[in-house]
């Protein structure tokens, strides 16, 4: 599997998902700048967190017209796995590959945590090393991911079967304070119509190595390499 | 010289904070009048701030060397080596007049600065911890200050991406017109790729690189560098603002630019800019400076040579390069969309010469500039210590385990978890120790060593006798890295004092001075870097003398490291370490009795490192699945903490010693450590064949603390008291 992981400036987890998608391929990922016009020949390309451009503007908002960005919207559009994770996520949603926009949290505060997660679909190339309604536990970092769009385009995502993960309690409900950050229906993530673009504010690159207190986000990049290599 | 000089006049001498002497010393070295923009160079480099007058003669006393040590003091931070051609790079620096004044900001860019020290000398920044101080809770500025300099450090270290993982909160009274925020960021470089800011060489090109400059932050040294009265919130035009983005561009291309060859001397503009990073640089490598400021990228026009000498606008670097390596380097300063200019040129005339629009504004001395900065021994008057109170001399409580409910829910043992959970902690992924233990830890990158870091110091016991106090902050620096399971290798000293020229606090200031000097000879711990702030005062009342040590250890393999959390039930808890049931200067006398009376507890330093060495002993060799050293609360705080952290109770057994329960309990004797064990025996056998103190105190299990003839506290409930007071406090009114 190639995998190409776009550094944009003021990205700060893109060593993070490298060191991640390195354990589970056995190779480095490319790192693609965001000035080049094209990314490389790849199976994945990976959106990844940070601040790009300081997020001085609205988060993503900048790094969505980058040069390289419209290579990474034509390739997601023809089939290329794109894979936004927090600032990532911002920049799927401003590029209008995903619906709605991450609000600032409720709480208005940046929440750096463990947080619940239930795993809604288990048939994506993302997803199928976890099974079917399971909790896992990935860390959130944000300040802006309280998800929202309007009721109309939640129902057609619920119907379409498109949310990928939403913050839970231990038994996987959605109630009380499971919802670290007023996102609407508890999204954490969410895919486009064909499920090959995700994007999820929670970081599962930080939970896939022991040493760091747990593995549940090692699945999804074990998933990747099964479903891509 | 500039035609338009202004005349000098007594009231402009003292507006720049120089005196009478002082300015005296100006004329003879320059033999005549200095200009506008030289008064502004001279009251900026001799502002206790960047000259230490003040505290220099003592600062020299510190014990700087040991074989652990690349680096002393001296440079833009210290260097310890960690051994496989690596070293980390550290240091702790206050921010704590501007985050008075505008507290988002100030934090913010205490943090950029601290970060700047660091990967100036070539290290990418793995970890920050910082050291907050603030009123009483009841005092009407303190949640706003709280709200703003904790969303300013995460703002910045956030959206620069270096995890914020440790650091200490306090409330004290004390603090009420002076908060203290003290930033310190940790370092990874290669040995043989460190970099320093001795400007060696004549001819070669000095490069301004980063923000441009602007208007704000004139005078910041010279503001950090006095009292505040009840005007001080005009002084807000001088608190710098922080550009978290530029920051983190900055970091990558310096160090881009620093993987290749080029670099003869770097230094960040801290507080003095463009005029203390020149002077330092010129001053170290025996040259003198032509600077050009047409060159200098500023962020508005009409800037005089003044303001541009002396704004302290952030996020600049100034570069020696070598001759021909210019264009190279803008390469990767454009790459990064950075500002690059060429502004000057290393000399042989020993001269700092600063040509604005044609005009000579400055031509001063290099080495007078530097080196003939005042230097003060100030009178002093020791603090004498009170009276040691005998543990029966101090009231009992009503109730053991309400006591402990009381001190879990205060302000002074509450969770920080509202504080760190809005600092990313976790980034660049290798955090393998989270805040709220003992140190925190991070891996050190592609290997299985670990960095532990921690920031300590107790004012409580500083203001009471500050000879004690400040050995007592060097030895519990000591004491959490070893129950991380670490080899301590240095400190970090951030010295924050009222106003030097009173005689009481020039005497706090050298006893801590003292005690910090016996503990890092005891404990091989040396000093490596630092910073003084001292005029922290409000309408004549100083904070109380608190001397906050960084201390940084290595772990050799994280495999083998501790945590607080207790693992398992039906396991032994051993306390190591001699009681003495001390309360002076407790918490239990502070909160519970509203006292704060007696000596501080003393710290034997011999049995300090006796303890510490076996306890780091059974964490290496897997003796013991959880160790929590006591501090603040004193052994029940320690046991809670542990419990909560794992979810998982204990009962302690009766005790049956010469000491009052209130004394076993709540005391703050110094030096001990609970441990938790399964094999209790060999862990007794090896303290008393050591000749350490140890007694079992209790077994681990159950959903509870239980303390014999009291009612058990559930967990739940000590959670609950634990983790509400702060963000019920800050969502209050």
């Amino acid at each position: 599997m190639k995998a190409s992981v776009i550094v944009f400036p003021g990205s700060n987890c893109d060593r993070d998902v490298a060191v991640s998608l390195e354990a589970a391929m056995g190779k480095k990922p490319a790192m693609v700048w965001h000035g080049d016009a094209d990314v490389p020949q790849s199976d994945l390309i990976v959106l990844p967190g940070g601040f790009s451009y300081g997020d001085y503007l609205r988060s993503g908002a900048m790094a969505a017209h980058s040069p390289i960005m419209r290579d990474v919207v034509a390739k997601a559009k023809k089939g290329t796995p794109v894979l936004g994770i927090c600032n990532g996520f911002h920049l799927l949603t401003e590029t209008g590959l995903l619906p709605g926009v991450l609000m600032r949290n409720a709480s208005l505060k940046f929440i750096c945590k463990d947080v619940l997660l239930k795993v809604e679909r288990v048939d994506t190339d993302f997803t199928r090393g976890y099974s079917e309604g399971q909790v896992i536990t990935i860390p959130v970092a944000h300040h802006d991911g309280n998800y929202f769009t309007d009721d109309d385009t939640l129902n057609r995502l619920e119907g379409e079967n498109r949310i990928a993960f939403r913050y839970c309690d231990k038994a996987g409900a959605t109630g009380g304070d499971a919802n670290p950050n007023g996102s609407q229906r508890n999204i954490a993530g969410l895919y486009n119509e064909t499920g090959t673009v995700l994007g999820l504010m929670p970081h599962p690159e930080r939970l896939a190595d022991p040493a760091l207190g747990g593995t549940d986000g090692m699945p999804m990049f074990a998933s990747l390499v099964e479903a891509l290599h | 010289m500039s035609a338009q000089a202004a005349p000098m006049t007594p009231e402009l001498v003292a507006e720049h904070g120089l005196s009478a002497e002082e300015y005296q010393q100006v004329l003879t070295i320059l033999g005549r009048e200095p200009s506008i923009t030289e008064l502004g160079v001279f009251s900026v480099m001799w502002s206790e701030h960047c000259s230490y007058k003040s505290s220099k003669v003592w600062l020299k006393t510190l014990p700087t060397e040991g074989p652990q040590v690349i680096c002393g003091p001296g440079e833009n931070a210290g260097i310890v080596d960690i051994g496989d051609g690596q070293c980390a790079i550290f240091k702790m620096e206050s921010h704590n007049h501007p985050s008075f004044i505008e507290p988002y900001q100030g934090a913010a860019t205490g943090v950029g600065g601290i970060m700047r020290d660091v990967f100036t000398m070539g290290a990418r920044p793995v970890a920050n911890l910082n050291a907050l101080r603030f009123g009483s809770p009841d005092h009407r500025k303190t949640r706003h200050l709280v709200s703003g300099v904790v969303a300013g450090i995460g703002g910045y270290g956030n959206c620069i991406g270096v995890p914020t993982v440790g650091g200490e909160v306090n409330f004290d009274p004390g603090y009420n017109g002076n908060i203290l925020v003290n930033a310190m960021c940790v370092g990874l470089a290669d040995t043989d790729k460190v970099f320093y800011s001795a400007a060696k060489g004549v001819g070669l090109p000095v490069v301004y690189v980063g923000s441009k400059t602007g208007r704000d932050g004139i005078h910041g040294a010279t503001m950090a560098s006095a009292e505040f009265d009840d005007d001080s919130d005009e002084k807000r035009p001088t608190v710098q603002v922080g550009d978290p983005f530029t920051e983190k561009l900055l970091v990558e291309a310096c160090l881009e630019l620093m993987a290749g060859d080029s670099i003869i001397a770097i230094q960040d503009m801290g507080a003095a800019g463009l005029t203390s990073s020149s002077v330092e640089m010129a001053d170290k490598g025996d040259v003198g400076f032509d600077l050009d400021l047409d060159q200098v990228p500023c962020r508005e026009t009409g800037m005089t040579a003044y303001e541009m000498m002396l704004s302290e606008s952030q996020e600049r670097m100034l570069i020696v390069l070598k001759p021909g390596a210019e264009d190279a380097a803008r390469k990767i300063f454009e790459k990064w969309e950075l500002d690059f200019a060429v502004v000057g040129i290393t000399t042989d005339t020993g001269r700092l010469v600063v040509t604005h629009n044609g005009q000579i504004e400055a031509d001063m001395p290099v080495k007078q500039l530097a080196d003939s900065a005042p230097e003060y021994t100030r009178p002093w008057t020791p603090t004498k210590p009170p009276a040691v109170i005998a543990p029966q001399d101090v009231d009992a409580p009503n109730s053991i385990t309400e006591t402990l409910e009381t001190l879990m829910g205060s302000p002074h043992l509450c969770s920080r978890r509202w504080v760190w959970e809005q600092y990313d902690h976790m980034v660049m992924g290798d955090t393998v120790r989270r805040p709220g233990g003992d140190a925190a830890v991070v891996r050190v990158h592609g290997t299985t060593k670990g960095l532990a870091a921690t920031c300590d110091v107790t004012p409580r016991y500083c203001t009471a006798d500050p000879v004690e106090g400040g050995k007592q902050a060097v030895a519990e620096a000591w004491r959490n890295l070893i129950a991380s399971g670490a080899n301590p290798l240095a400190i970090t000293d951030c010295m924050n004092f009222g106003n030097p020229e009173r005689p009481e606090i020039m005497g706090q200031f050298v006893g801590c001075i003292e005690g910090m000097r016996e503990a890092v000879l005891a404990l091989d711990f040396p000093v490596v870097s630092g910073n003084v702030s001292l005029y922290n005062e409000t309408n004549g009342a100083a904070i109380p003398p608190t001397p906050a040590i960084g201390g940084v250890g290595l772990i050799p393999d994280i495999t083998h490291m501790a945590d607080i959390a207790l693992k398992a039930t039906g396991e032994t808890l051993l306390l190591l370490g001699e009681e003495r049931g001390h309360l002076g200067q407790s918490l239990y006398m502070d909160v519970i009795l509203d006292k704060r009376e007696g000596a501080p507890p003393p710290v034997d330093l011999s049995a300090e490192r006796k303890t510490g060495d076996l306890v780091r002993e059974l964490i290496r060799d897997g003796s013991v699945s959880a160790v929590h050293d006591i501090s603040d609360g004193g052994l029940l705080i320690a046991v809670a903490e542990m419990a909560l952290a794992g979810g998982i109770g204990a009962a302690l057994n009766d005790y049956d010693g010469p000491l009052p329960l209130q004394g076993v309990a709540f005391g703050e004797d110094q030096g001990r450590y609970i441990v938790a064990a399964q094999n209790s025996d060999a862990i007794l056998a090896r303290a008393e064949e050591a000749g350490i103190p140890v007694r079992v105190i209790g077994e681990t299990g159950g959903d509870a603390i239980t303390v014999p003839g009291e009612q058990p506290v559930p967990l739940q409930r000590l959670r609950d008291l634990h983790e509400d007071w702060l963000p019920h406090y800050m969502s209050s009114q």
